[in-house]
C-alpha cells in the first residue's frame, strides 16, 4: 500500500496555497522534509514562490520541529510554516 | 493546567492567587505579560489576528516549560497565549514562574519567554491602514533564545 501522510501549512503559506490541509501519496524517493518541500515546490506557480529554498520555510513532524533531515514517513503529520510570530 | 491557549482574555492577579494558594512553599512570583502595540515597523497597528497550531502550540510550550523546571527550581509555572482577534492595549501572553526565591523565578520567566517567541507556532496579521499584513519574524528574538544555550 502507499504511504500516505497528512500535510497542514499555516499563516501566509495557507493563504498563499489556498489550502490548510491535504492528504499527500509520498513517492519512494521522498523520504525526509527537505525531499519533501522541494517535491511540493516543484508543482510550480504559488508552490514554487512559496517553499522555494530562498524562503525561510520552518517544518514540523508529527508536531515536533523538523530540519531538513528528518524523516517522513507513513502515517505522518507534516507542517510547513513561516518562523513563528507570537507573545 | 500550565499551558492554556485561549480566545478569553485573562485576570493576571486571580492567576497568580490561585497559583500561590496551591503551594506555601512559594517565596517568590514572577510574571510576564506581553500587549497589543498600537504601532509596528513605523505603521500603525488597528487590530490582529493570531494564529495558531492547534496541539503542537500546547505541546511545544509544555516541552519548553517541562525544560525551564529541568533547569531551575520553579514548582510552579503557567502560560497563557490568547489566540484570534486582538485590538491594541489587550493582553496577548502571561508567563509566572513561581519558586522559593527570585533569582530562579526571573530567569525562568524570562528563557519561557525568549523560547516562546522562536518555538511555539504562533503568527500574527496586523491590520495596517494600508491593509493586512503577516508580521515577519525578528533575528533578535531568535539571538534572545540563543544566549540561553551559551549560558547552559
Amino acid at each position: 500500500m502507499a504511504a500516505t501522510i497528512k500535510v497542514l501549512y499555516f499563516a501566509r503559506l495557507r493563504e498563499q496555497l489556498g489550502r490548510g490541509e491535504e492528504s499527500f501519496v509520498l513517492p519512494a524517493e521522498v523520504c525526509d522534509i527537505g525531499a519533501l518541500r522541494a517535491h511540493l515546490a516543484a508543482r510550480g506557480g504559488v508552490w514554487a514562490e512559496a517553499l522555494t529554498a530562498q524562503r525561510l520555510v520552518r517544518a514540523a513532524v508529527n508536531q515536533d520541529m523538523a530540519d531538513a533531515a528528518a524523516t517522513v514517513k507513513d502515517g505522518d503529520e507534516v507542517a510547513f510554516f513561516p518562523p513563528v510570530t507570537g507573545g | 493546567m500550565p499551558v492554556r491557549i485561549q480566545p478569553e482574555d485573562f485576570d493576571v492577579s486571580r492567576e497568580i492567587a490561585a497559583l500561590r494558594a496551591a503551594n506555601h512553599g512559594i517565596g517568590a512570583v514572577a510574571s510576564f505579560i506581553g500587549c497589543v502595540r498600537d504601532s509596528n515597523d513605523g505603521a500603525q497597528v488597528g487590530r490582529m489576528t493570531l494564529e495558531h497550531y492547534p496541539g503542537m502550540t500546547e505541546k511545544a510550550i509544555e516541552g519548553i516549560v517541562a525544560q525551564a523546571q529541568a533547569r531551575w527550581k520553579i514548582p510552579a509555572a503557567l502560560v497563557i497565549h490568547r489566540i484570534g482577534t486582538l485590538n491594541p492595549g489587550d493582553q496577548i501572553v502571561l508567563v509566572v514562574t513561581a519558586g522559593a526565591h527570585r533569582g530562579e523565578a526571573f530567569a525562568a520567566c524570562e528563557f519561557i519567554m525568549d523560547y516562546l517567541k522562536t518555538l511555539a507556532p504562533f503568527w500574527k496579521k496586523e491590520q495596517t491602514p494600508e491593509g493586512e499584513r503577516w508580521v515577519d519574524a525578528r533575528a533578535t528574538d531568535d539571538a534572545a533564545a540563543e544566549r540561553w544555550r551559551l549560558k547552559g
